[in-house]
């Protein structure tokens, strides 16, 4: 093969990959996109609830390190586990994401540039970030999320897989 | 039922309770310290606002069975410095209308203050925006939490 062909092969190839990863992440996008991982990516300062997204009630805000205002932290309502009989959803660390991890109001297409953008998202290299998504327990809270909430899709294995596979084809974005 | 053990206001008693209970109702039905009050079941109206281990929880959404480790002030128990400071300032500003909630909007203005000892504005409307008060005492409620903040400052 000459070396036109060879490099028109290659760059064939590069495309399937990039569309490969492109799909990989478009799909990893339903749960990036979805309520039980948004409400607590908010725009503001206040996160968001229920799978319409409404403001939380009542009304709190994220304070300095996410986990509350002084005298109202997460954990005066949140316990360290889901407590279906209040209906109150709960983690030993439950806090909003920092602005910066703001995914609300943005495109696909955004939010994947920011997951790749160590300054937007909590100082992650790729390896990190992927740890992130498929080993962090309050990341895994969006498929137990207690009675009353409808799950993220799929689990969180199969998101880390999808993930690592975006990683492995090159974590290329849409663009748009 | 099981057999649990609960420190609560510096005692430890034994109750025969299932654990899945809101520790509010282990409080009030069980061990009869009704000053802590039920208003929404849901941790909307912090009405139900008791400390565990010094921090403020809503006791109508945490089990007891998750507190047994654990110590728990209630509204009957509550003392220190904060808790002193916001008591005279709630007299002096003869804060409470119907008194309902007063207990639970109590426990989270200590909380703010131990918290925040000079809060502003802004910090005590964020720290109290999960207390309701159906008889709309809120600016009572600000102005005494300020005294109390102020009065921390002069006596300390």
């Amino acid at each position: 093969m000459g070396f036109a062909a060879c490099a028109l092969a290659s760059a064939a190839a590069a495309q399937t990959d990039q569309a490969r990863s492109i799909a990989l992440f478009r799909e990893a996008g339903k749960v990036l996109q979805h309520p039980r991982c948004l409400n607590c990516h908010p725009a503001g300062d206040r996160p968001t609830q229920t799978d319409t997204m409404r403001p939380h009630i009542p009304p709190v805000v994220r304070g300095a390190d996410g986990h509350g205002p002084p005298g109202l932290p997460c954990s005066t309502c949140h316990p360290r586990a889901n407590y279906d009989a209040a209906r109150m959803p709960g983690h030993p660390d439950w806090h909003l994401a920092p602005r910066s991890m703001a995914w609300q109001g943005k495109s696909l297409a955004e939010i994947c540039v920011q997951l790749k953008d160590p300054a937007r998202n909590g100082g992650r290299d790729l390896p990190a970030l992927l740890r992130h998504m498929s080993d962090d327990s309050l990341v895994g809270w969006a498929w137990a999320p207690g009675a009353g909430r409808t799950p993220a899709p799929g689990t969180q294995a199969e998101f880390g897989a999808l993930m690592r596979a975006w990683a492995d084809s090159g974590a290329h974005c849409p663009a748009d | 039922m099981t057999a649990l053990a609960l420190k609560v206001n510096g005692t430890l008693h034994r109750l025969e309770i299932d654990g899945e209970t809101p520790l509010l109702w282990a409080l009030r039905d069980h061990l009869k310290l009704t000053g802590t009050k039920f208003g929404c079941g849901a941790a909307l109206c912090g009405a139900c606002t008791v400390f565990v281990d010094g921090s403020p929880v809503r006791s109508c959404a945490r089990p007891v069975s998750s507190v047994t480790e654990a110590e728990v002030t209630t509204i009957e128990g509550v003392t220190g410095r904060e808790a002193a400071a916001v008591q005279r300032a709630w007299i002096a500003r003869d804060v409470p209308q119907c008194g309902y909630c007063q207990s639970g909007q109590i426990m989270s203005a200590i909380a703010l203050l131990k918290a925040k000892p000079m809060p502003n504005e802004a910090d005590v409307d964020e720290a109290m925006s999960g207390n309701l008060c159906r008889c709309a005492t809120y600016q009572r409620i600000r102005d005494a939490i300020h005294d109390a903040a102020i009065a921390l400052q002069v006596q300390p």
